[in-house]
């Protein structure tokens, strides 16, 4: 038993240093049911005991990919049965050279076409078809203190059709819609895109839409209940 | 215990604590399907095939988005074109292109249907996908 203890112990003073309080804290527990151990061999590691609860663990909620841009037969998805799956090309092949980002493919697919790497048809036979791009920027102020967002129609229009967004999504006019980012992340407005195909919002990509400052004497508004709050 | 033997005990422990950290990155990492992959499952495992898996980033590279999703009515939602064989050899959705002139034709069953069998129509890695606690409650089956 001590010596499972002692096992464990090197494993994770090995992985993992932790606050000198944790320790502390820990130590008494798991001395518990065991034989007293003296307080210099419990220095700079924590004993634990077997049965603590595995809920303890860092990061218990992050999900994080390991292994992005997976070939198809291992990627989860795919059924490893069906001989037909290892035919089909890893996406790792064909983003070679590709500007590379940290969300969603990991790759900028608009620096792509930007740079001349891809050429995506812009129609089904005709490969020289021209997109019709329209280079206008629609500014969004925010309430939160995040920076205003900036809607760039060039980008947009270099992959898709007016008709793909208007009027069904958004109406073509100012101030008439209204976006939160609950909706985007559920699917709705920008989300029906993004979040799905097109860059996904999350910590990393906030800035690339919410890339305007705001003014430098701007501040944040007081919610009411700090306002009405008779002891403040 | 004696002490000598407690040394030995000592550094066989920590060397199976090495041991099995080091086990711990040397095996294999948790894979997930590429972003924006679709599955689609409306009507394959009823008809006893596997479901549709779509790799949008492997037709974003030959199309702008404008191709399929405005000349081609295919909809902005996973399983909501209720896509099936008869309209596809009617040159409908996929059959506009896989048909043999601007790309494979239908015969290459497995290519399509490659999913594992039981998945649910679904976008990998979807921002909804990875909300640790799920946005929506789930149907009763």
């Amino acid at each position: 038993m001590r010596n499972i203890l002692i096992g464990m112990t090197a494993a994770v003073s090995l992985s993992v240093i932790m606050p000198a309080a944790n320790a502390e804290e820990a130590a008494p527990l798991s001395l518990a049911a065991s034989t007293p151990i003296t307080s210099a061999e419990v220095t700079g590691s924590v004993p634990q005991k077997l049965n603590v609860s595995k809920a303890n663990v860092f990061n218990r909620l992050l999900k994080k990919i390991e292994d992005p841009n997976a070939a198809p037969p291992d990627d989860g998805i795919h059924d490893r049965a069906n001989d037909a799956v290892f035919a089909l090309q890893p996406p790792k092949v064909a983003y070679e050279g590709l500007p590379t980002t940290t969300f969603g493919n990991h790759i900028d697919w608009v620096k792509a076409l930007d740079d001349g790497l891809l050429n995506p048809r812009y129609d089904r036979v005709d490969p020289d078809a021209e997109p019709f791009i329209m280079d206008l920027d629609i500014v969004r102020p925010v309430k939160a203190s995040v920076p205003d967002v900036v809607f760039p129609h060039k980008p947009h229009t270099q992959w898709l059709h007016c008709s793909n967004c208007h009027p069904k999504i958004f109406i073509p006019q100012r101030l008439a819609n209204t976006i939160s980012m609950s909706a985007i992340i559920l699917g709705q407005k920008c989300g029906v895109c993004h979040g799905k195909v097109s860059f996904p919002p999350e910590t990393t990509s906030c800035k690339k839409c919410h890339s305007k400052p705001k003014p430098a004497d701007w501040k944040p508004p007081l919610s009411q209940a700090t306002v009405k709050n008779p002891w403040r | 215990m004696g002490a000598k033997m407690e040394r030995t005990s000592v550094w066989k422990f920590a060397l199976l604590g090495v041991l099995g950290w080091v086990s711990v990155f040397l095996m294999p990492q948790p894979a997930e399907a590429e972003y924006a992959d679709v599955v689609i499952n409306n009507y394959a495992d009823a008809a006893g095939m596997r479901p549709v898996v779509f790799p949008h980033w492997y037709h974003r590279i030959r199309f702008r988005c404008k191709v399929c999703h405005a000349d081609l009515g295919f909809k902005f939602k996973a399983g909501g074109n209720k896509i099936t064989m008869a309209k596809i050899i009617d040159g409908k959705f996929c059959g506009a292109c896989h048909n043999g002139e601007v790309s494979w034709s239908v015969e290459n069953c497995g290519l399509c249907h490659s999913g594992i069998p039981g998945t649910p129509t679904h976008i990998s890695g979807s921002t909804v996908q990875r909300l640790v606690a799920p946005a929506y409650k789930a149907l009763p089956q």
